[in-house]
């Protein structure tokens, strides 16, 4: 016990528990819009996509330098949600199988880029696999300072727009009419969702990220029918299931911190799909007998 | 004074023409039905003509002055299935959205601003469902909550895309009190209708639309049955009976 008050007290700790907070709750956030405008495949997708980026820039550089990363996750990960747009825009393929196209050649092609590496830098490889399935132990002040500043203006960003967000996503043909860009509001949206993912990646992981975006909604929209609170509830739910990965990967040896987050989300998500006050299974079951 | 004017509006889906070269023009303070058969265009104008849609020629003019710049006077009422209706929002939260072009970017909605959207709400006869989940209102309820909305924007135009479909008889008399209302007060209203029968009393104004504008004018002058056989052309024959009752009245 006096061990665990140790490590809670370590200065790195407190950091690391602190950016998986905000890290957590700024993705429930976005996610909420996201899931509504039922694109939450399209951040699956970009999440995978950022993979080659990473493989890429490291190849191309041969440093493992965190704000590089970024970059390079950034441009994959912008580059195949364009393609997905694209793809469904000039041909008759539908969003799915558009998402599915895309998702799994970039992966792919992110896959073969990290062998490459593996076989090809002596073995140096440690460090990009933290970055790329998420390590929290691994992470020092400077990476979380980074996570914390781009998830905040997230946050804030979305704040300042709640209004005009939820017009363009419920009903984009009105907001059109009464004079709003909508489609700047959908490249507002497309941004935030780049930014938590790209922010995201070090700690959750890139295959796991999406699910930090798709799951704290979706457990929170069955406690309310407003979307202002769905939007708080699910930040909040973000950011403990953010707090007790990241508590149980760094006291529990090197277990990996992305895997154990989407774990705790799915469990608050279970809970809510069975007691949810709104749309929770039991209640509904006793609504109907 | 004319309230709005079309000209040489044209837009295309797939390189064919859904609507092609539409000119007309509409009096302040009348109540237009556009009418015109399945696949004439008639969302399809109001869409363009509120810039919703791509055009590929046209010029919109609102009270004399283009329309980019009198966007504030011009009031929307969708469909009904063109939103998603599970959204978690309530029903005052969907006439506020009414407000936003009032109260500009960022800011939130006032305490004045509530007051107003439930003021509208009440004019509709929604007020007791202001809280209320809007998935869980019925297709006439939520039709209601729209023109609540489009009042909540105070416009001086309205277009309303088939209002009427699949509502209830209290839902059908709040439109119609309503569309009276708006034309006692000097507003134009322009609703796409399809039910032939009740245009004669609902409307002063009719816009025969099939691709291009067939007939525009006074009701009296232009619903006649000569013209609608050129609207419908060959399927005028699913008027039936209605067809010697519109000659008759």
């Amino acid at each position: 016990m006096s061990e665990f008050l140790n490590f809670l007290s370590s200065a790195n700790t407190q950091w690391v528990l602190l950016g998986s907070i905000i890290l957590g709750f700024a993705s429930g956030l976005i996610g909420s819009f996201v899931l509504l405008k039922k694109q939450s495949l399209i951040g699956d997708a970009m999440a995978h996509a950022t993979l080659p980026g990473v493989c890429a820039v490291y190849i191309i550089f041969n440093v493992k330098s965190i704000p590089l990363f970024l970059v390079g996750a950034a441009c994959t990960g912008l580059l195949a949600t364009y393609l997905i747009q694209a793809i469904v825009k000039h041909s008759r393929i539908k969003t799915d199988a558009s998402i599915g196209v895309v998702l799994s050649v970039f992966f792919g092609f992110g896959i073969v880029l990290l062998t490459y590496i593996t076989k090809n830098t002596k073995g140096n490889r440690s460090g990009l696999d933290e970055f790329i399935f998420g390590q929290a132990a691994a992470m020092v002040k400077s990476d979380i300072q980074v996570i914390a500043l781009g998830s905040l203006i997230i946050i804030i960003v979305s704040a300042l727009f709640f209004k005009e967000l939820k017009i363009s996503i419920f009903d984009p043909q009105y907001a059109k009419g009464i004079g709003l860009p909508v489609s700047l509001f959908n490249l507002i949206l497309m941004g935030l969702v780049v930014g938590i993912v790209v922010v995201g990646i070090q700690m959750v992981g890139v295959v796991l990220i999406a699910a930090l975006l798709i799951t704290p909604p979706l457990a929170a929209r069955y406690w309310t029918d407003r979307l202002g609170r769905m939007a708080f509830l699910s930040g909040c739910i973000g950011g403990i299931s953010g707090v007790v990965g990241t508590l149980i990967s760094t006291a529990g040896d090197g277990l990996p911190t992305g895997p154990l987050i989407v774990l705790c989300a799915s469990v608050i998500f279970l809970v809510s799909l069975l007691f949810g006050a709104r749309k929770g299974l039991i209640i509904k079951a006793v609504r109907t007998t | 004074m004319n309230a709005l004017t079309i000209q040489n509006l044209s837009v295309t889906y797939d390189k064919q023409y859904a609507l092609e070269d539409v000119n007309f023009s509409i009096p302040e303070g009348s109540l237009t039905g556009i009418i015109g058969p399945n696949g004439a265009g008639k969302s399809t104008l109001i869409k363009a003509i509120l810039r919703l849609i791509p055009t590929i020629s046209g010029e919109v003019t609102v009270y004399g002055k283009p329309y980019k710049k009198q966007r504030s006077l011009v009031g929307y009422v969708p469909q009904r299935s063109e939103v998603d209706w599970d959204f978690p929002t309530n029903a005052l939260d969907v006439v506020l959205m009414g407000r936003y072009g009032h109260i500009g970017w960022i800011k939130r909605p006032n305490k004045k601003e509530v007051q107003y959207a439930l003021d509208c709400l009440k004019k509709v006869g929604m007020e007791e469902f202001a809280d209320r989940q809007i998935s869980q209102l019925s297709g006439g309820q939520q039709q209601r909550v729209f023109l609540a909305r489009a009042l909540a924007q105070d416009a001086q135009v309205y277009f309303m895309d088939e209002p009427f479909v699949g509502v209830d008889a209290a839902t059908e008399r709040a439109i119609i009190k309503l569309m009276q209302e708006w034309k006692e007060q000097g507003k134009t209203v322009l609703v796409v209708h399809h039910d032939l029968q009740t245009v004669k009393d609902y409307f002063d104004h009719c816009l025969l639309l099939n691709k291009k504008p067939i007939e525009c004018g006074p009701t009296s002058d232009v619903f006649t049955m000569d013209n609608l056989q050129r609207t419908y052309g060959g399927s005028i024959s699913f008027l039936g009976n209605n067809q010697v009752m519109m000659q008759g009245g």
